[in-house]
């Protein structure tokens, strides 16, 4: 485990047509998707590609899709219509053990967190080491690193219900990426913290994304998008209308 | 693998499973029935055993008892009584598979008939029957063939080789017995059903938590091991509680000399005191085959 692996940062991102050839396969590709709840259609014929090393932000008013077109990237929901594709593999087609194994691959920072209120803090960011069958007592200078890194060394003992809201998307942060994940994924990671600290969660972000990780943040924050310019190269995908379109080639 | 190596495999292997425990919040309603089922389950196994081994004691000694006896009874007119006996005597002598013939003396036949017509009975005013007990070797004696000569020989014999009421005793005896396993297998029923229904409701309980195991990448093999391992260790203690007490109650049924008729064999005898032990690991078993099914059916139904 490691999180600071340098990795080659690419930015070759589209948000409609596949990837051509000579250049490297896009780690997610939505083909067509149509996805409905209730029989009322919340997204129509969207198609995306994001490339390795990529940064997107995807905006959007509330209830617009943006926290259904993450949990589509990671297999928690099904498509009504259409493919998607992570690593290069059609999640229609992976059983539910092998979307488990996927997402070891893909760090999610969930807007509501979702920890295990009776473990420590510790214990939810090494969650993901634990149910891989890793020993987290072997991976103590790591997580200790990984604590300092966002901060959260004195709290560590700590349960989540104990933490400021600005503590628990940064502890989710940390477990995001504790399984050094090639994707990172966040619904609306600043969603309930004052600006410093979303400024300070979009630091960690961009030198995550300078370690060559892929980037998603779903957000209704456009401020936050206009602080990102001057540290990272960032796509930003807006979905209104059940349709996704690419907002801008740049900020 | 070396005893160097697999000493700390285990010990890395126990710090897995407690680390998958801790991830599984302990529900405790659930642990309380569960360990509760086992052991009043276990408690009624160990009575239904015994009763099964016991009845199956019961049926091998009817069956080798009355099996190696018979009876021969000789009416006849006083004049002819001795004459008859001795001829029955005779011709029991010359007969193959009669290890022994014995002519019941007038103080036996009291004895016998104390209980229905009292101890003062005056045997010799009375026209009673002549009683001679055999006893057969392992190979048996030919009954038929023995009434034939008798009838040619000693009109006034009856042969009673007791199969009339021997086959009825042994076949209820052996129905106690396949009573006893039937009940063991009706426990064990019952016992899967309740730890299920325990399992369903831990896993229904903690489904916020397999939700949160699954996106960070936990497989439904992981989960469920988590549950099958805490709800297999409980039946263990309940149902190793469990045949403890039934073992001390079984113990402390009356003795034989205490006691009469068919209760006195309702215990363990000689080796039969170790078959409880089977029952702890038993109840186990169906645990872990309860909690497994319901669980990877639970999971797959929450995907």
């Amino acid at each position: 485990m490691s999180i600071a692996t340098p990795a080659p940062l690419r930015h070759d991102c589209t948000d409609t047509a596949p990837t051509s050839s000579g250049q490297a396969p896009p780690l997610i590709e939505f083909r067509n998707i149509t996805h409905s709840y209730g029989g009322e259609a919340l997204l129509e014929d969207v198609s995306i590609s994001l490339a390795p090393g990529s940064f997107h932000f995807l905006t959007g008013p509330s209830g617009a899709g943006k926290t259904t077109v993450l949990r589509l990237c990671y297999g928690e929901l099904t498509p009504t219509r259409g493919t998607v594709s992570v690593f290069g593999q059609t999640l229609g087609s992976l059983s539910r053990d092998t979307i488990s194994l996927m997402r070891r691959r893909i760090g999610v920072v969930h807007q509501d967190c979702r920890f295990l209120d009776h473990l420590s803090v510790t214990e939810n960011i090494a969650l993901p080491l634990t149910v891989a069958g890793r020993d987290p007592d072997a991976h103590a200078d790591e997580l200790n690193e990984l604590l300092a890194w966002v901060g959260l060394g004195g709290q560590a003992g700590d349960r989540p219900p104990s933490l400021s809201g600005g503590e628990r998307q940064r502890a989710a942060l940390a477990r995001a990426v504790i399984m050094s994940p090639e994707m990172l994924l966040a619904d609306e990671p600043t969603g309930n913290v004052d600006w410093e600290m979303s400024l300070r969660l979009l630091a960690l972000l961009v030198e995550l994304n300078r370690l060559g990780k892929t980037i998603l943040i779903a957000t209704h924050d456009l401020a936050l998008i206009r602080a990102a310019k001057p540290q990272v190269s960032a796509r930003v995908l807006r979905i209104a209308g059940r349709k996704l379109t690419l907002a801008g080639a740049d900020l | 693998m070396s005893a160097q190596t697999a000493a700390p495999r285990l010990l890395s292997r126990r710090a897995e499973i407690a680390r998958a425990d801790r991830v599984v919040p302990s529900s405790g309603h659930t642990a309380t029935l569960t360990g509760f089922a086992a052991f009043a389950m276990a408690f009624l196994a160990v009575f239904a055993l015994a009763l099964a081994l016991a009845a199956g004691r019961l049926a091998d000694r009817w069956e080798a008892t009355l099996a190696q006896t018979a009876t021969i009874r000789v009416s006849a007119p006083p004049e002819q009584m001795d004459v008859q006996v001795a001829a029955v005597l005779a011709i029991l002598s010359t007969t193959p598979g009669i290890a022994e013939a014995r002519l019941l003396s007038l103080e036996e036949q009291r004895a016998l008939l104390a209980p229905w017509l009292g101890p003062d009975l005056p045997l010799e005013a009375l026209p009673l029957p002549r009683l001679i007990e055999i006893r057969e070797t392992p190979e048996g004696f030919d009954a038929e063939g023995l009434r034939m000569r008798l009838r040619a020989e000693a009109p006034g014999a009856v042969l009673d080789d007791h199969t009339r009421w021997r086959r009825p005793l042994v076949v209820a005896a052996e129905r106690l017995r396949l009573m006893g396993w039937a009940a063991l297998g009706l426990i064990g029923a019952a016992m899967a059903a309740m730890i299920t229904l325990a399992a369903q409701a831990a896993l229904a309980a903690n489904a916020g938590v397999i939700a949160v195991l699954r996106l960070v990448g936990a497989r439904d093999a992981w989960i469920a091991r988590a549950f099958v391992r805490r709800f297999t260790l409980r039946a263990l203690w309940g149902a190793g509680l469990g045949t403890l007490a039934g073992v001390g109650a079984v113990a402390a049924l009356p003795p034989v000399a205490e006691a009469g008729a068919f209760l006195t064999g309702l215990s363990f005898s000689g080796l039969h005191w170790l078959a409880p032990l089977g029952v702890p690991p038993l109840a186990a078993l169906v645990a872990f085959l309860a909690t497994r099914i319901a669980a990877f059916a639970v999971l797959r139904r929450v995907s």
